[in-house]
């Protein structure tokens, strides 16, 4: 749906060039109900910031608490402005320097767009705010990965940079109507809300981020603990509200896609939530909290690119997928030993690659049939599973080189590790001066 | 048998607790205390600064047979203090030591300094 939009956009904006005002003084083009569930959408969607601040924030030791909050809450202030500025240009114009990314005039500051309306007919302001979430959400996601080592100032000129040189292109490929993975394949590599641009891309930087800085001070023969797992599985629940905007949302209108986006969000959530602590169960002997928190969160993740395109059962068995393949994925990392602290790499990059691999075998039956109407009579799931993949290596690639090649660079200008001292003494001391409890026992 | 409390920074637990493993002093006791000494510190909300009167400190027990009191004291010292030359600074803390009368393990009953 978002696909379609685009292009229309694009006719849209030409034609309110020619003839200015028409549109917009017409009422009458606004669907208002759609404008409604897109403006509840763009809510919900934000609501997952904090959601993730709180999830994130209840996972470290309690000298950190205020500093991956703050993780979260600072990218909605620099990503918003950002993306007034050159953001949603970058995503959703059309294709400059071959392509890499999007530019359109029109979109610098938003200044253009007072009056558009889309095809959709919904504002396109509200579009516009609508995909502005998904830049915040994204780049909060890394912090996970590299959470209570990273010093505040570079972990801020980090996600600017990041957000501009990896999430933009990615967007623009993936969502534009002119993007080449859009137009790859039959009917584009699916990507129904963000498998590969967000989960995917902010997975694998984050993988990359934790192994460049190196892990935290006492990993992993100190033991350290979450000091305060209500909150995280407040976050967690949060997150879970706020995924419905994220996938319901993406359908762009408010009808039939909306209701199976939603439903499969839904079916995957509880499956994955379930596997997780049915593995933990037999693996440990005990079910935890956190492992039902991280099997919704694996669940939602790997149904994000297939929302639009599976039907209820198979959302119910990608979500069980997801949790099994992440569950296997942070043993591997215990064993392997890398800090990639709150598993942002282990839930989000694995689980986005499984979904978004294996949504291919549950595709509906109508998208294959207008794929194959597309493609001049033949459309097979072998054929979509390669264009799926060509699309995660892609993702994959790029995200890993781009951010490499930003830490690398910004480290040599801002050192991006924490001190050792700025470490022992926590984030929230060392960079903002405050506490975030009173008094608790030390964890 | 004595008691040795030792009042140090919050940021210097995790390097006090390696010092102690190192010289083989395991079983101690960790609490999230808050006092006035001699230092001052600044927080800051909402743009104002603010210098605590009771600044959050942590306070570490331990009980010991007379032969670990010096290797006790002596890895505090080292890894208390903040600075890397031989003297530290106003707030790296205080070490009291104190008769203890009696120990007594209650799994077994056991008493004195065969239960510490």
């Amino acid at each position: 749906m978002k696909k379609r939009l685009k292009k229309s956009m694009v006719i849209l904006i030409l034609l309110f060039v020619s003839i200015t005002g028409l549109i917009a003084s017409d009422g009458t083009e606004i669907d208002t109900g759609a404008t409604a569930w897109m403006l509840t959408s763009t809510a919900l969607v934000l609501l997952m910031i904090p959601g993730l601040a709180m999830f994130y924030g209840g996972l470290v030791r309690s000298k950190n608490v205020l500093g991956t909050v703050m993780h979260s809450f600072v990218a909605m202030g620099i990503i918003t402005v950002l993306w007034l500025i050159v953001g949603y240009s970058m995503c959703f114009g059309q294709n400059t320097l071959g392509g890499f990314f999007g530019w359109n005039r029109d979109y610098f500051f938003l200044k253009g767009i007072d009056t558009n309306i889309l095809e959709a007919k919904v504002p396109e302001y509200v579009f516009s705010m609508f995909q502005l979430k998904f830049a915040i959400i994204t780049p909060a996601l890394i912090a996970g990965a590299f959470a209570e080592r990273v010093s505040f100032k570079a972990y801020c000129f980090f996600i600017a940079l990041w957000s501009l040189l990896v999430y933009n292109p990615l967007c623009h490929w993936v969502w534009a109507s002119d993007g080449f993975l859009f137009n790859i394949g039959a009917k584009g590599a699916i990507d129904f809300a963000g498998g590969t641009v967000v989960h995917i891309s902010a997975g694998v930087s984050g993988l990359v981020a934790a192994l460049f800085l190196g892990s935290r001070r006492g990993y992993p023969y100190q033991v350290i603990r979450p000091n305060n797992l209500v909150i995280t599985m407040l976050g967690a629940g949060l997150l879970w509200v706020g995924w419905f905007g994220f996938n319901a949302g993406s359908s762009v209108s408010s009808g039939l896609s909306t209701a199976q986006a939603l439903t499969a969000t839904q079916i995957a959530a509880a499956a994955g939530a379930l596997t997780w602590i049915l593995i933990e169960s037999f693996h440990q002997g005990k079910a935890t909290a956190l492992g039902f928190a991280s099997g919704i969160l694996a669940g939602l993740v790997a149904v994000t690119p297939a929302a639009g395109v599976v039907q209820p059962y198979g959302a119910m068995i990608l979500g069980i997928l997801a949790s099994s393949v992440c569950y296997m994925a942070i043993q591997a990392k215990n064993k392997l030993g890398y800090d990639d602290s709150l598993d942002a790499f282990g839930i989000h990059g694995v689980g986005g690659i499984t979904g978004a691999l294996f949504l291919t075998f549950f595709i509906r039956p109508s998208w294959m049939a207008e794929a194959a109407a597309a493609n001049g009579g033949t459309w097979s799931m072998w054929s979509q599973l390669v264009v799926q993949a060509i699309a995660v290596g892609i993702a994959i690639a790029f995200s890993a080189g781009m951010t490499f090649i930003i830490i690398f660079l910004l480290n040599k200008f801002i050192r991006f590790r924490s001190t050792e001292s700025e470490e022992m003494a926590g984030l929230d001391r060392s960079y903002h001066g405050e506490r975030g409890y009173g008094m608790l026992n030390p964890s | 048998m004595k008691i040795i409390t030792a009042i140090i920074r919050e940021v210097q637990l995790d390097k006090v607790r390696e010092a102690l493993i190192a010289a083989e002093i395991t079983r101690i006791t960790v609490s999230r205390v808050s006092g006035h000494g001699q230092q001052r510190i600044e927080e800051m909300y909402r743009g104002q600064r603010i210098i605590p009167d009771l600044i959050p400190k942590i306070k570490i027990e331990i009980g010991v047979n007379e032969a670990f009191v010096d290797i006790t004291v002596d890895a505090i010292l080292r890894s208390a203090r903040t600075t890397d030359g031989e003297e530290g600074n106003v707030g790296d803390g205080k070490i009291f030591i104190t008769p203890l009368e009696e120990c007594i393990r209650i799994r077994t009953g056991e008493r004195g300094g065969s239960a510490i």
